[in-house]
């Protein structure tokens, strides 16, 4: 069964002083307006981030009794697993209506830690902590390292990717750095480093946020007020969680993800109109590009840098202006999912693609550790 | 620095490294060589054959960062970390010490060092191996 999207919505973004829930809250409602559905026609929920138990927590919130939950916790490509799920669910006759949502309050909070949180049952504890890398940069940072020395790519055109992500969040009134003004490379360069090579300006912000979509079958949405978002393929792939366990650096799920998604959409990396690629760091979005075969290998810093992604570009990339300057609540994917529906239905003003049919929105998770990739459609 | 917490699985590794002595996990029915060590095996899932392999205390630098924020109050800035791969083939997440940084290290050769820790363990560490 086909499904899609007739809702999206963002909470509050940035600094908002507001809790979890009241984001959630934005999110959910703010989404099922879009959709021109009520909270009593939801009956599948996927969520995380809400204390322990993240499904009842947020369902019993909102006064909901779900037929169906899902709370895979694998980092910020979760939202792309959900859908896949909310797919697959709804598929099964599970679910009729499914709300997918998160929010996060850290910047308000100053919940963020350089080192990350450290599970003292976990092996990482005894083999991984005592050398203090900082989680999850160290290893984008030892990623980014890796690809420059591989490919003999150029550390500018790898800062390019903040700088083009910037030329969008211009363009986005929503984005936490809509007034910052432009960026340079030097300016990427030129900030004061934290892991290297990567600097302050090549990792994501940390701000509040929050966003939901709501999934029903495409038949369904037809009747709906908003233009459906088809599904076409979902795929995701588990690699590892420590920093020592993956053998290649640069050999991240997204390969196998993306070959399966694309495989089962029917459609090609060559179709794709829009490519919303988790941008935690500026290196993450380079080996997506280049392990979704948007681009080939070596090639994609290069790819940016050229404007190819940029407002005007080839492959518009990461519209909003990216976790690097729109919004990065921690988890950042549903995010993704929200501007590709929104560009799919031509309702981005200034920065909207023209004619956008087909967009990709690819999740990284952890580091590296899970991606998820979706292909959606518009349904014309 | 606090020492790292060690459990039952672990503290063969953990006590070789009182002598100086790096162990990787090696299981006997299949030959694969893991680090960090685990209750199974995760080429061949056996169990049964679970021990330890000296290792050489050489191999080569996969990739490193150079950490500039400190993420303790207790740890100075700026710190080497990386992934060497030992001779033996697994990956160990480790610190670089007494080197100068430069892009040039990554795939260089490194040769074991120890970190003292406060409870007679040692940390371990690597240093660029020099030409002979």
């Amino acid at each position: 069964m086909t499904v899609a999207v007739v809702g999206v919505a963002e909470s509050d973004l940035g600094h908002t002083g507001a809790s979890v829930l009241a984001l959630q809250v934005q999110a959910v409602t703010r989404a099922l307006a879009d959709a021109g559905l009520a909270l009593r026609d939801v009956d599948g929920l996927a969520t995380n981030g809400v204390g322990r138990f993240p499904t009842t927590a947020l369902a019993d919130y909102l006064g909901l009794t779900p037929t169906w939950v899902e709370s895979s916790f694998v980092g910020g490509s979760a939202f792309e697993l959900y859908l896949a799920r909310a797919e697959q669910a709804i598929g099964a006759g599970q679910a009729e209506v499914v709300v997918i949502s998160f929010a996060s309050d850290q910047r308000s909070s100053r919940s963020r830690r350089l080192g990350g949180t450290v599970d003292e049952a976990l092996p990482e504890a005894q083999f991984e902590a005592p050398y203090a890398p900082l989680y999850p940069i160290s290893y984008y940072a030892m990623a980014a390292q890796a690809y420059l020395h591989r490919y003999g790519a150029s550390r500018e055109d790898l800062a390019a990717v903040a700088v083009e992500a910037r030329r969008w969040a211009l363009l986005n009134p929503a984005a936490f750095r809509h007034d910052a003004g432009p960026l340079t490379v030097a300016d990427v360069l030129a900030a004061p480093p934290v892991s290297t090579p990567l600097t302050a300006l090549d990792c994501c912000l940390v701000t509040d946020g929050g966003g939901a979509v709501v999934v029903t079958s495409l038949e369904r949405a037809r009747d709906l007020r908003r233009p459906p978002v088809a599904v076409l393929g979902c795929a995701e792939a588990t690699s590892h969680t420590t920093m020592a366990s993956c053998d290649d650096l640069l050999d991240t799920g997204a390969q196998r993800s993306g070959a399966t998604a694309f495989a089962r959409a029917g459609v090609q990396p060559g179709d794709v109109d829009l490519a919303m690629l988790y941008d935690s760091f500026t290196i993450t979005p380079v080996l997506s590009l280049e392990a979704l075969g948007l681009c080939a290998p070596g090639e994609a810093a290069g790819f940016v840098a050229a404007g190819h992604t940029g407002p005007g570009g080839t492959l518009p990339m990461n519209t909003n202006g990216g976790g690097l300057s729109y919004c990065h609540p921690g988890q950042y994917g549903v995010l993704l999912l929200v501007e590709a529906v929104r560009q799919l239905r031509g309702e981005c003003g200034r920065r909207q693609v023209p004619g956008a049919e087909v967009a990709v929105a690819h999740g990284t998770g952890g580091i590296l550790s899970h991606c998820a990739t979706v292909v959606l459609g518009a349904d014309r | 620095m606090n020492p790292p917490p060690g459990d039952a699985l672990a503290a063969p590794w953990w006590d070789a490294t009182r002598e100086r002595r790096l162990l990787v996990q090696t299981c006997g029915a299949c030959g694969h060589r893991q680090h960090h060590p685990r209750l199974l095996c995760t080429n061949c899932g056996g169990t049964d054959a679970l021990g330890w392999t000296p290792c050489a205390g050489t191999g080569t630098v996969d990739s490193f960062t150079v950490v500039h924020r400190s993420p303790e109050p207790e740890r100075q800035v700026p710190y080497v970390v990386a992934r060497v791969r030992l001779t033996e083939g697994p990956i160990l997440l480790t610190n670089l010490v007494g080197i100068e940084v430069d892009d040039s290290i990554l795939g260089a050769g490194v040769v074991l060092a120890w970190s003292p820790l406060p409870d007679g363990r040692n940390l371990p560490v690597f240093t660029l191996a020099t030409e002979a």
